[in-house]
């Protein structure tokens, strides 16, 4: 038992300020996903709604076991990133159980422009995926969708990560044992007739669902034949001849309660189990994490504050407390579940880097998922850390995360800069799933310091000449790229380019974690190799 | 004293009895019908025989099989409870035949009450009350005319050897005599096989009072005062209590050595019970006297604090009576009421059914409940519906009463239809509160103990969706995954319940938001706040500043809230529940290339779902198409002998209705 002591005055003016500071975040945030869950607004819902069709979200809901919690994937996706407005990305898709069995629900949102798929449409279906595979949850595909965004068609259909990507996907986690339900609740043409089609299981609904290479006008314009949706395509087409699907449904909520039943009788094995113990929470509010971090990024806070707020009992065994001690690393439990935490507690330094290596080493050997807080600006610089080899110790650490093969799982609870990015387990380094606080932000650098090299390298250029530069117009140099780093770095703006999985509410943070730690564990956890550590 | 007993008996009346023998240290020994197996009764004897089939004709009521196992378990002595072979003297005087005591009164006892009229003739001799009647052999329809004359109308004719109210009529005058004599006697022929009548003086809005009488082999009867047993339905008491309500002492002296002279003319020995009819003026009759433990023993256990069972046991084995006429002292009052699986709304049919969910009144001093059934337990149409009996005792009736209400309410049972509400509304009924009994109560205010119909559905499907959310959180061990939580988490929004439950076939969606500290529901822009905790089929409910308690029983099917206007059911919403077979679709077409054999239908004909249409052969097999769902056909296309293509449209129907 190491229960951490808090040490934080919740009457204190500052925390009072940061704690006003982060609940307007956090309320711009709710207010931006209540908006987002309108899907493509009232005028679309209701036209929905008249064909007897369920909204997207209704029908997860109704999929979802009674009470099942939704760890929604990519809500921001393609969050003001084109010039028409694709909430979502027009695709809604989380974890959730079904039957007891935790799933990967993607429901097409026609509300939104017919739900074709824009390249972050593709890009969210693809993570969603990729997430099913990473974890082994069966994927149920609820299919409305009139396919690709015909306009953007170079940036959706010919690459690796486009289009057809998905029925690669399908086939490759079918061939792993991970089942594939489809869904066929609208429109589901072209490529998108693949989904059903290579799914291991699949329902239609009748008179909504439609599966054809080649709709009607097509058809025509082909070969002259004139033939309805449903006759070409329809639930009884489907079902009674063609076979393309299995399973007939008279409207959504049938299609759902079949889905239900067909992943009743998936004979799902338990999944890996850890040595998990009895579940408490901490013994601090998760709420007080808004006056203890604030949103002010330069302000400093001890990790351990935020750590005390998210594991149980607030029971922290921490590894090499004395060495190294920006880097905070030792072990926790979140919702019962062992885990290695990481986190930072300042600027990386070759100590801290090295330290890093060796814990998540030690948790890959025994098989303990990671947990990465983020709030890094970088490794420290200047002549005397070069010279003791900064580079080689926090490349140690970049090995040491790159080749882990244990669940990990990233928060950026402040800010993600540079090479700290990589070391605390950044996208590219391949987090099952990665979260961002409302307050957090991403970039090369920071704003100040991009801005300032800047400012740097152009004042070094104009010495040359002899040429010198006013502070009016070092700032006129300045801000726009501090404003540009500022838009670019906010959650908004990253979460939309599914740069990570989704912004959260730091309240919320302990259950992500335990939820995406218990879907991870769907999967087994693989020794881990690693490569040549530079000594 | 004896040291075992079998108890010829099941249901509440063999726990009852094995309760009082383990007490005093008496062997048990139980018998079993194949449908008893795992009953109550079994478990709770120390030994236990099995003696047949469910049917009680070839178990319980069969004497032989009883007294063999009996001699196989060298049991001493049997208790038949009540029913079955209680008052067979043939069964009493085999039990003799085999050296086995027999718990009860002397053959001769059983027989002398077994008919009615000789019951009567032996107590107008012995000087007992009769109500004044004609009960003679002389049938002839002159002297029956002439002597119903003497006894006066109204009347009441009576099958001699009848029961159970069959071929009884109300005669208001001499006119309408000849007429409902020749009826009787038809149905008294053509149901006891002797239209013997015999006919008394009809009270009106008499109550049921009886006496509780015991004698011993030494000469010794006392009396234990008595119950008023006047709310009856389907001619069975269904509500009894003791003291009978503003009964003088007088009155309970001159009826207590009545029935005391009654037993001693018949030589009794044991419990027994004599019925009597009590005018409102005060007057008593002698109805009948049953020569066994009553259903309704309980009450006059629970005012004189003495245990009926025991002192059977003691009188059986020979020993004298524990306490003497002026030792038997009256305290408090008591209730019994008889829990029923049976349809208050349907005429007291019995119900039958499996009990899913059965939660008895909190254990407290004064309240007593002796049943068999235990949930999970099946009510079979083989044996009597009754499930339990609930007993209380109070100081005086009021309290008593307030008690009954109390205790009924906190009886939660569901997976059958039962009197259980029925009961608390006639417990709660203003005349019965008021003591104005009669043997007519029921059907006299028949209109004013109706179900309640003012119920808040709104609040009801609200406490059930908040049992049913809590509960199934409040399942959860320290095993359980974050993703059993069921707390409906969802990212950057509030966590949304939302449970769709029916009730009467009408859907409620019931949406409650889960905030940190309890729920929160919207209702025509009235927010509410509520609070709820769940402990085994109790939630306790905090809202608007309120804290109150509900029982709720919950299954996969259905959920049951206990109000205070009685329980209410609620079935939960399955999309299955509203839609038709997926087998039913397209089922009008051929399904392969063949030939129609044989067409059932004729155009315009309504058809069943699931009827044959048509009979087809292909590949050397026959098919039959079958409608998918009742309807009338519209249209024929094809005719026996003509070929069919896969796929082909055979004949149209109407769309459903």
């Amino acid at each position: 038992m190491a229960i951490l002591t808090s040490k934080v005055n919740t009457r204190d003016e500052q925390f009072k300020a940061n704690e006003k500071a982060m609940q307007s975040v956090v309320d711009d945030l709710q207010q931006k996903v209540a908006q987002i869950k309108q899907g493509g607004g009232p005028k679309y819902q209701e036209r929905h709604l008249s064909r007897g069709k369920l909204l997207p979200r209704d029908r997860i809901n109704k999929l979802l076991d009674a009470g099942s919690p939704f760890l929604e994937v990519g809500q921001f996706a393609a969050w003001d990133c084109y010039d028409d407005y694709v909430p979502a990305a027009g695709v809604v898709a989380g974890i959730g159980t079904v039957e007891g069995v935790e799933c990967m629900i993607i429901a097409n949102d026609a509300t939104v422009k017919g739900g074709t798929y824009y390249p972050l449409t593709v890009k969210k279906h693809l993570r969603a995926q990729e997430i099913a595979e990473r974890c082994h949850l069966p994927c149920i595909y609820l299919v409305d969708s009139g396919g690709a965004n015909l306009p953007r068609q170079d940036e959706v259909f010919p690459d690796k990560e486009h289009f057809g990507r998905i029925f690669f996907n399908q086939a490759n986690m079918s061939a792993k044992g991970i089942p594939q339900i489809a869904v066929v609740m609208g429109l589901c043409t072209a490529g998108g007739a693949y989904v059903p089609a290579m799914a291991d299981e699949s329902v239609i609904v009748k008179e909504q669902g439609t599966i054809f290479l080649a709709g009607p006008p097509l058809v025509k314009a082909a070969t002259g034949e004139e033939v309805s949706a449903e006759e070409l395509g329809g639930a009884d087409v489907h079902t009674r001849i063609s076979g393309v699907a299995d399973h007939f449904a008279h409207n959504d909520e049938h299609a759902l309660a079949l889905a239900r039943r067909s992943v009743a009788r998936l004979n799902r094995p338990r999944p890996t189990e850890l040595d998990r113990r009895e579940v408490k929470p901490p013994r601090y509010d998760s709420k007080e994490l808004y006056g203890i971090v604030g949103t002010d990024l330069r302000k400093p806070y001890d990790v351990h504050e935020v750590i005390a707020r998210i594991v149980d009992d607030s029971d922290f065994d921490e590894f090499k407390a004395n060495y190294g001690n920006t880097l905070v690393t030792g072990f926790a439990r979140i919702h019962g579940y062992p885990v290695g935490i990481v986190a930072n507690n300042g600027i990386l330094f070759s100590e801290s880097a090295q330290k890093g290596a060796h814990f998540i080493e030690l948790c890959a050997q025994r098989k303990i998922p990671l947990v990465f807080l983020q709030n890094i600006t970088g490794f420290m610089v200047g002549k005397k850390y070069e010279a003791e080899g900064i580079a080689k110790h926090g490349a140690k650490m970049v090995m040491a995360v790159s080749c882990a093969q244990v669940p990990k799982f990233t928060v950026l609870i402040g800010g993600s800069y540079g090479a700290g990015n990589y070391g605390m387990c950044g996208r590219a380094y391949d987090p099952t799933m990665m979260f961002m606080w409302p307050n957090a932000r991403i970039s090369v650098m920071g704003g100040e310091q991009a801005a300032g090299v800047m400012a740097q390298v152009t004042k070094d250029n104009l010495a040359r000449k002899g040429e010198s530069m006013s502070a009016e117009q070092e700032q006129q140099l300045k801000q726009p790229i501090i404003d540009q780093y500022e838009q670019q770095g906010h959650p908004y703006y990253a979460s939309a380019r599914l740069w990570d999985d989704g912004i959260i509410d730091p309240a919320q943070t302990r259950d992500v974690l335990g939820l995406s730690i218990a879907a991870s564990l769907n999967a087994p956890i693989n020794d881990s190799r690693f490569g040549v550590f530079r000594m | 004293m004896i040291t075992s007993l079998l108890i010829a008996n099941r249901g509440e009346i063999a726990c009852r009895v094995i309760a009082t023998a383990q007490k005093m240290g008496i062997r048990t020994i139980a018998v079993y019908s194949d449908a008893d197996a795992n009953a109550r009764h079994v478990q709770l004897a120390d030994e236990a025989v099995h003696i047949g089939p469910a049917a009680s004709s070839d178990s319980y009521l069969r004497g032989d099989k009883i007294i063999e196992a009996a001699r196989q378990t060298g049991a001493e002595a049997i208790h038949p409870g009540y029913g079955f072979l209680s008052e067979n003297e043939d069964f009493a005087d085999l039990c003799q035949q085999h050296n086995i005591i027999f718990v009860g009164p002397p053959v001769a006892s059983i027989a002398s009450m077994g008919s009615k009229s000789a019951a009567k003739a032996i107590m107008q001799e012995a000087g007992v009350p009769l109500v004044p009647g004609y009960h003679g052999s002389e049938q002839d329809a002159a002297t029956l005319k002439q002597k119903a004359e003497e006894v006066g109308f109204p009347l009441l004719l009576k099958a001699a050897y009848g029961g159970g109210g069959k071929g009884m009529r109300v005669v208001e005058s001499a006119a309408e005599f000849d007429e409902a004599l020749a009826s009787a006697k038809r149905e008294a022929k053509s149901s006891f096989g002797n239209d013997k009548v015999l006919f008394e003086r009809f009270i009106r809005n008499p109550r049921h009072v009886e006496i509780q009488v015991f004698c011993d082999e030494h000469g010794n009867a006392v009396y234990l005062a008595e119950r008023d047993c006047s709310v009856q339905r389907r001619h069975q008491k269904v509500l009894e209590e003791a003291p009978a309500p503003a009964l003088t002492e007088r009155t309970r002296k001159a009826m207590g050595e009545a029935a005391v002279k009654a037993a001693q003319a018949i030589d009794y020995v044991g419990a027994g019970t004599v019925e009597f009819l009590y005018d409102q003026s005060g007057e008593f009759f002698f109805m009948e006297m049953n020569t066994r433990l009553q259903v309704e023993h309980p009450v006059t256990e629970m005012i004189t604090g003495q245990d009926l069972v025991e002192w059977q046991l003691l009188v059986a084995s020979g020993q004298p009576l524990p306490l003497a006429q002026d030792d038997i002292q009256i305290n408090g009052h008591a209730f019994e009421a008889r829990i029923y699986a049976e349809d208050p709304d349907n005429d007291f049919l019995p119900c039958t059914g499996t009990i899913r969910h059965l939660r008895t009144p909190e254990a407290e001093a004064g309240v007593r409940i002796d049943t068999g059934i235990t949930e999970g337990d099946e009510i079979s149409s083989f044996y009597d519906p009754m499930i339990a009996k609930l007993i209380v005792w109070d100081v005086d009736r009021e309290r008593a009463l307030l008690k009954l209400q109390r205790a009924l309410r906190q009886y939660r049972l569901t997976g059958l239809t039962t009197n259980i509400d029925f009961l608390h509304r006639l417990a709660s009924h203003p005349q019965f509160v008021q003591m104005n009994l009669t043997t007519e109560f029921i059907q006299q205010h028949e209109q004013t103990l109706l179900p309640a119909q003012d119920i808040d559905l709104a609040r009801i499907t609200t406490e059930a969706a908040l049992y049913d959310i809590v509960s199934r959180q409040r399942r959860l061990d320290a095993t359980a995954t974050p993703w059993q939580q069921a707390n409906a988490l969802r990212l950057n929004e509030a966590a949304l319940h939302n449970i769709e439950l029916q009730y009467q076939g009408e859907l409620h969606n019931v949406r409650l938001q889960q905030t940190a500290t309890g729920f929160v529901t919207h209702h025509d822009d009235r927010t509410t706040h509520w609070q709820a905790w769940v402990n085994d089929d109790q939630l306790t409910v905090v809202c608007d500043g309120k804290r109150y308690q509900r029982y709720v029983s919950a299954d996969d099917q259905e959920l049951t809230v206990f109000t205070e206007q009685g329980p209410v059911t609620l079935h939960r919403h399955k999309v299955t529940d509203t839609l038709v077979d997926e087998a039913a679709h397209g089922g009008l077409v051929a399904p392969m290339n063949g030939t129609i054999m044989e067409v059932l239908v004729n155009k315009g004909d309504v058809v069943e779902k699931d009827q044959p249409l048509v009979v087809m052969e292909a590949m050397k097999m026959e098919y039959t198409i079958r409608a998918g769902h009742a309807g009338e056909i519209t249209d024929i296309f094809y005719a026996a002998g003509d070929l069919v293509s896969d796929g082909d449209e055979l004949l149209a129907m109407s769309e459903e209705e």
